[in-house]
């Protein structure tokens, strides 16, 4: 299938503080980048999830294929054709076929509008005055569940859950072919998280869009989603399918994310990485790789050079951004004492070589093992 | 009652008592009955969750314990005994005197929950004025307070206005804060639900070490199920104002004799290990709470509901030694088995 959606090399930057003000404090680039060189493509009735910290810049790349933002650099192409570079009038029927549900699910409908009249704007926008906009309005609800008199409704009279479906169903419209979905159960409770993802799912199944979701709520990515990326800083550190990376993440923040969102279950014995500290600031990017100052196993080369993506060996649509990804767990043990038995080496070298090792054959394991960096496994109950 | 038999067997006395509380707002509509016979204990040394969804009436009976409830709110029975004493009961000024002493709150939003034209250092001094001492000697506890909250570099970090910090160092002067004074009990109002993933784990294990290094009781507000399974020793489970079910934390998430708290546990995606497209959901909504109400809260959307639960109002049916649910289905199953 081919891509629907193509982002190629994307920058965003925002702007800290005026010129005068840079030039006062001896600041040399008055911008931060919120956004880094992401590249990736959703391809036709595909579900992607961007999953990251807030700061992460995950809003920031949605708003900037809606055309909300401006992108300093990188190609944004829409069926094959750049959408980037045009100007919004141009731009405006490829929007049509593009639409994003808020993540503010209150805030995003307009107090003063009934539902009927926020559900038919998109028309109106476009210029599709022939329809018929009750029988529309009517359409759309009975898509997400509601019954129709909800269109006489205004915003404030509804629950968390049925603003939210409003919000969909003024996505769905004119019936695009991609859905922008930011943090869309962020706020809502268990039992209407769960309402609102299987409507989401279902919609899928019936008209075939394809969906970009963006989340911290890595529980919601795995029932969900077909692909998945994990941000850090701006950049994609790790990327691949939804299954892979959870069955098995390489990078040691992907770890920490899945393992972040505590068990219901007070007897569950977490294998946690536990990170310190937090997301640093744009402002102050860390050198190398930008996720050593709160990395366990961080070492002097991860604070110096920034690391290049490898494909894991097993899925070539697998890649990370780590100079000593995690190996699977039921290996490691094994490989451990493998590692111990070489004997006392000059601890840079073996390093060395285990990253040559594991970039070239990328089967072998290439976490410094034994004394410094043995793995270290949390276990909530057990700690204290 | 089993609440006295409760308090016979146990040496202390609770540190919070609630007894048959109601409460009501009063709006333009009618009267909301928001808090209906809600009874609990929090033990001392001992962290009790509230879980339930939006509106079930958790947040509400937190700010009745503090007295910080809107004008309109009535309180038409019941009691909340706090060390011994009535705090429906006593006179405005010595309830003030707790707040702040004996009593303190986390609340949920950070952001907003620090005063923005104050340093963070003129604020974790007043938050003392019960205690003696000089100004030097409570700055010196606020240090150390940030210190133990992870905060790297109080000395100058304590000089800072709250914008200077993220969310998750806010949360941690909070935290900082509402600890300073050695408090019997510590109210945490949804702590974690304004932060990321990460320093939700990180928050959780900081308040857990911090109530045993202090020895302190805490009532913690979430409806994240995982963070109260992490943190609670018990747990009451709230619906429509009521409390369903109460125990201990591996009765309710291993054992949950109440429908509303399985469907709850249910539909935790977390939960579900198996990929799925469709999650599971409670369908329905929660009840309209004008009015009063006759029969089971949970009815309309119970999927095991009959006749009685229109009819009745479910009294507490004891399971095992320590967990309490209010559902018919319970009694029936004590009747076949006897």
């Amino acid at each position: 299938m081919s891509a629907l959606l193509r982002v190629e090399d994307l920058r965003v930057c925002f702007r800290m503080m005026g010129p005068l003000k840079a030039l006062a404090t001896g600041t040399k680039s008055p911008f931060i980048e919120a956004v880094c060189g992401v590249s990736f493509e959703i391809r036709k009735g595909e579900t992607l999830a961007l999953v990251g910290e807030s700061g992460s810049g995950k809003s920031t790349i949605a708003r900037t294929i809606i055309g909300l933002q401006r992108a300093v650099s990188g190609s944004i192409s829409f069926d094959g054709q750049e959408i980037e570079e045009l100007s919004g009038t141009e731009r405006k029927p490829y929007l049509r076929r593009m639409a994003m549900v808020f993540q503010d699910h209150v805030g995003s409908l307009s107090p003063r509008l009934t539902v009927r009249s926020l559900l038919t704007e998109p028309f109106r926008i476009h210029g599709l005055k022939d329809r018929d906009v009750g029988g529309e309005a009517e359409r759309l609800l009975r898509m997400v569940g509601l019954p129709a008199d909800f269109a006489r409704r205004y915003p404030h009279q509804l629950s968390g859950g049925q603003a939210r479906r409003v919000g969909i169903a003024r996505a769905l419209a004119l019936n695009p072919d991609l859905i922008i979905a930011d943090e869309p159960t962020a706020g809502l409770d268990v039992s209407v998280q769960g309402e609102v993802l299987n409507l989401l799912a279902r919609l899928q199944d019936e008209l075939g869009m394809a969906i970009l979701i963006i989340t911290h709520n890595l529980n919601v990515v795995r029932h969900m989603t077909d692909r998945m990326a994990i941000m850090y800083l701006g950049r994609f550190i790790e990327v691949g399918s939804t299954e892979r990376i959870f069955e098995h993440p390489r990078h040691p923040y992907t770890k920490a994310l899945l393992a972040a969102n505590p068990e219901p279950d007070p007897d569950a014995v977490l294998n946690r990485i536990e990170l310190k500290g937090e997301v640093p600031s744009l402002m102050r990017r860390p050198s190398g790789c930008e996720f050593h100052t709160r990395c366990q196993y961080a070492q002097d080369i991860c604070t110096r050079v920034f690391p290049e993506p490898s494909a894991s060996p097993h899925d070539t649509g697998h890649s990370f951004r780590c100079h000593f990804p995690l190996e699977r767990e039921t290996v490691a043990p094994v490989q451990e004492r493998l590692g111990s038995s070489v004997g006392p080496k000059p601890a840079r070298a073996r390093h060395g070589r285990a990253y040559a090792l594991a970039t070239a054959v990328g089967t072998r394991k290439a976490r410094p093992s034994t004394e410094d960096g043995s793995l270290r496994k949390i276990s909530p109950k057990t700690k204290k | 009652m089993r609440r006295d038999h409760l308090t016979s067997h146990t040496s202390a006395r609770p540190v919070l008592e609630i007894r048959d509380l109601n409460l009501d707002f009063g709006t333009p509509r009618g009267r909301i009955h928001a808090l209906r016979d809600v009874s609990l204990d929090v033990p001392a040394a001992k962290v009790i969750g509230i879980v339930g969804e939006s509106g079930s009436g958790k947040s509400t009976l937190a700010y009745t314990v503090m007295g910080l409830l809107p004008e309109n709110a009535d309180v038409s029975t019941g009691s909340i005994l706090f060390e011994g004493k009535d705090l429906l009961k006593l006179p405005a000024l010595a309830r003030r005197r707790l707040l702040g002493d004996r009593l303190s709150m986390i609340f949920q939003d950070p952001m907003t929950a620090l005063n923005p034209v104050r340093t963070v250092e003129s604020q974790m001094i007043d938050i003392q004025h019960h205690e003696q001492g000089s100004r030097s000697e409570k700055l010196a506890r606020a240090l150390d307070m940030l210190q133990r909250v992870g905060i790297p570099d109080p000395q100058t970090r304590i000089g800072a206005y709250p914008h200077h910090f993220s969310g998750g160092m806010r949360q941690r002067v909070c935290i900082a804060m509402a600890l300073l004074v050695k408090p019997a009990l510590l109210i945490a109002d949804e702590p974690t639900t304004a932060l990321d993933a990460t320093l939700e784990v990180q928050i959780i294990h900081l308040l857990k070490d911090l109530q045993k290094e202090i020895g302190c009781s805490v009532l913690f507000v979430s409806h994240h199920l995982g963070a109260v399974a992490e943190l609670c020793d018990r747990v009451v489970v709230m619906y429509a104002g009521e409390v369903v079910e109460e125990g201990t934390v591996r009765d309710i998430f291993h054992n949950p004799a109440h429908p509303y708290t399985r469907a709850l546990l249910e539909c935790d995606p977390g939960r579900i290990r198996q990929k799925t497209r469709t999650l599971p959901t409670i369908p329905g909504e929660i009840p309209s709470l004008l009015g009063s109400k006759k029969g089971c809260i949970f009815r309309a959307r119970c999927p095991q509901a009959f006749n009685r639960c229109v009819q009745e109002s479910p009294i507490e049916y004891r399971m095992g030694l320590d967990q309490v649910a209010r559902c018919h289905l319970l009694d029936k199953k004590r009747l076949v088995s006897a």
